[in-house]
């Protein structure tokens, strides 16, 4: 088939620019969160320049002499001036350690923050390298590198590196994808526009505000291809996948009460109890005023709408009965579904009836810490049949609740030793 | 023994603290944004921003002045791990 990369060969995407990753057809799962379905590439180039070669990421360390192979075709290890890592994570830093082994005269080039991974990845105390800011570039004579941080897409050191003068983007994990094709480029492969999507949910919308950062920095550049790390190349039409990414960033749902505060009340109950709690705290949040409050039956739902409307809302409540010495399973398999979205800063509380015990309330409050929201007004139990006075605690709850979302709470002051 | 003043401005409670105190003591028991990683110092998940009183806190430790430079931390901001309240009035948010 013509375009078909060769097993050892590097592929050519302009004079002097070649990709020399490789194919991973036959995984499945990739770092046990992503399905695969037609596996993956780790995707790697490089670039030559009148003043030298720079290799833009490695592999997979199994994936090494492939990797290998294809760079030896075109550039001998002495060449090498620079080596740039986009990102440190093991797909494509696995090779780093035998390629600065091979190719000893080479500068290894990261973000800044990604000096303390690159510690923890090689161990190495005395390994020279170069930390690497936006603006800063390598100079390979009549080609140059520019460095642009993208931190957060996905780990904290995710940068892009642009070759000025092709109008290249080597990306990194961004607009990347699972997808192995042999045909490479874009307006040769399959249809992979799921698996583009699917990563994007997965891999980068959790750092939605992060996107929306590096989309400033992406979108004025003069764009000819992009080269992620994974996935497709893609040379055709690259300006639409970077107009995707601005899209998949913003909020989903349109939210009709966009100057409210939202606040989702979230709720299971076996005898009404802990539903009557819940109608109790959505009618104080209400009284309250300036919050719109919606009221959820966990059971009668799904776990995706219900993450999709967490990720756009100001706070969560979550009733929850004990049973058994712990909350019930729809509320954690709803509380472990939330790390494909940001949540942190959200407020958050919890009640529910219990019979005997209660754990349901503090395990879930500590799991919304966990989860990196504010927990400040102390949740609501009652045993069994709230009373009229529990009852009463589930309205100021959620007015306290309200009165937070609103910055209308009123200033408290504390002594250290009244907090447990 | 001397007392500090610590607000945490993202739920409007100011706590009476003793001198010494870091602000992780405080910040989750009434139930502020600051998040927590390592809680070590290391990976600077507790970034935050000293609105006020920044003078008010122990210096840095080289450690934590190194985090803070490696993660391109803004002028004012501390580890909430690590951030010792010496006395005076402080007032802190999530970064």
């Amino acid at each position: 088939m013509p375009g078909l990369v060769s097993p050892d060969g590097a592929l050519e995407l302009a004079p002097g620019v070649h990709w020399i990753g490789a194919l991973d057809p036959t995984l499945r799962s990739f770092d046990i969160i992503l399905k695969t379905a037609n596996g993956t590439s780790y995707n790697a180039y490089c670039v030559r320049g009148s003043a030298g070669v720079a290799v833009i990421d490695t592999v997979k360390e199994s994936f090494g002499d492939t990797f290998f192979r294809r760079l030896e075709s075109v550039a001998d290890y002495g060449e090498i001036r620079a080596i740039v890592l986009n990102h440190l994570e093991p797909d494509h830093s696995g090779a780093l350690p035998e390629l600065l082994r091979r190719a000893p005269g080479a500068r290894l080039y990261i973000s800044s923050r990604g000096q303390v991974m690159l510690k923890g990845l090689l161990h190495g105390d005395r390994l020279a390298f170069t930390p690497v800011q936006t603006g800063d570039g390598i100079d390979l004579g009549d080609r140059h590198l520019r460095f642009l941080q993208t931190p957060y897409l996905h780990w904290p050191d995710t940068q892009c590196t642009w070759l000025e003068e092709e109008g290249f983007l080597f990306s990194g994990d961004v607009f990347g994808c699972h997808f192995c094709d042999a045909r490479m480029f874009n307006d040769a492969v399959g249809d992979f526009r799921f698996s583009f999507e699917y990563y994007y949910a997965h891999i980068m919308r959790p750092f939605r505000a992060h996107v929306l950062e590096a989309l400033e920095l992406i979108e004025p550049l003069p764009l000819k291809l992009i080269a992620p790390a994974h996935g497709p190349i893609l040379r055709d039409a690259p300006g639409r996948y970077v107009a995707r990414y601005r899209e998949l960033s913003a909020s989903g749902l349109k939210n009709e009460a966009a100057d409210e505060k939202t606040l989702l009340v979230f709720y299971l109950s076996a005898y009404g109890n802990t539903r009557a709690m819940a109608e109790a705290v959505a009618t104080g949040a209400e009284a309250a005023g300036g919050v719109r409050v919606s009221l959820y039956d966990i059971e009668g739902g799904e776990v995706s709408p219900f993450v999709d409307l967490i990720e756009e809302a100001d706070g969560l409540v979550f009733g929850s009965p004990t049973i058994n010495g712990d909350a019930v399973k729809p509320v954690w398999d709803l509380l472990s579904s939330l790390t494909a979205v940001n949540i942190a800063g959200k407020l958050g509380a919890a009640f529910g009836s219990y019979g005997w015990s209660g754990e349901a309330v503090p395990m879930v409050e500590n799991r919304l810490r966990g989860l990196k929201l504010r927990v400040p007004v102390p949740g609501v139990r009652a045993r069994l049949i709230p009373t009229g006075a529990e009852l009463d605690e589930c309205r100021e709850l959620g007015r306290n609740l309200a009165l937070h979302l609103t910055g209308r709470m009123a200033a408290t002051t504390i002594d250290m030793a009244a907090l447990a | 023994m001397p007392k500090a003043k610590v607000t945490f401005q993202d739920v409007g409670v100011t706590v009476t603290v003793p001198a010494g105190t870091r602000l992780i003591e405080v910040s989750e028991k009434v139930g502020a944004g600051i998040t927590y990683g390592c809680r070590e110092g290391e990976c600077c998940t507790c970034l935050t921003r000293i609105v006020s009183g920044h003078e008010h806190l122990a210096p840095p430790s080289v450690l934590e002045d190194q985090v803070l430079k490696d993660n391109l931390a803004p002028r004012h901001h501390r580890l909430a791990c690590q951030a010792q309240v010496l006395g005076g009035e402080i007032v802190v948010k999530p970064a």
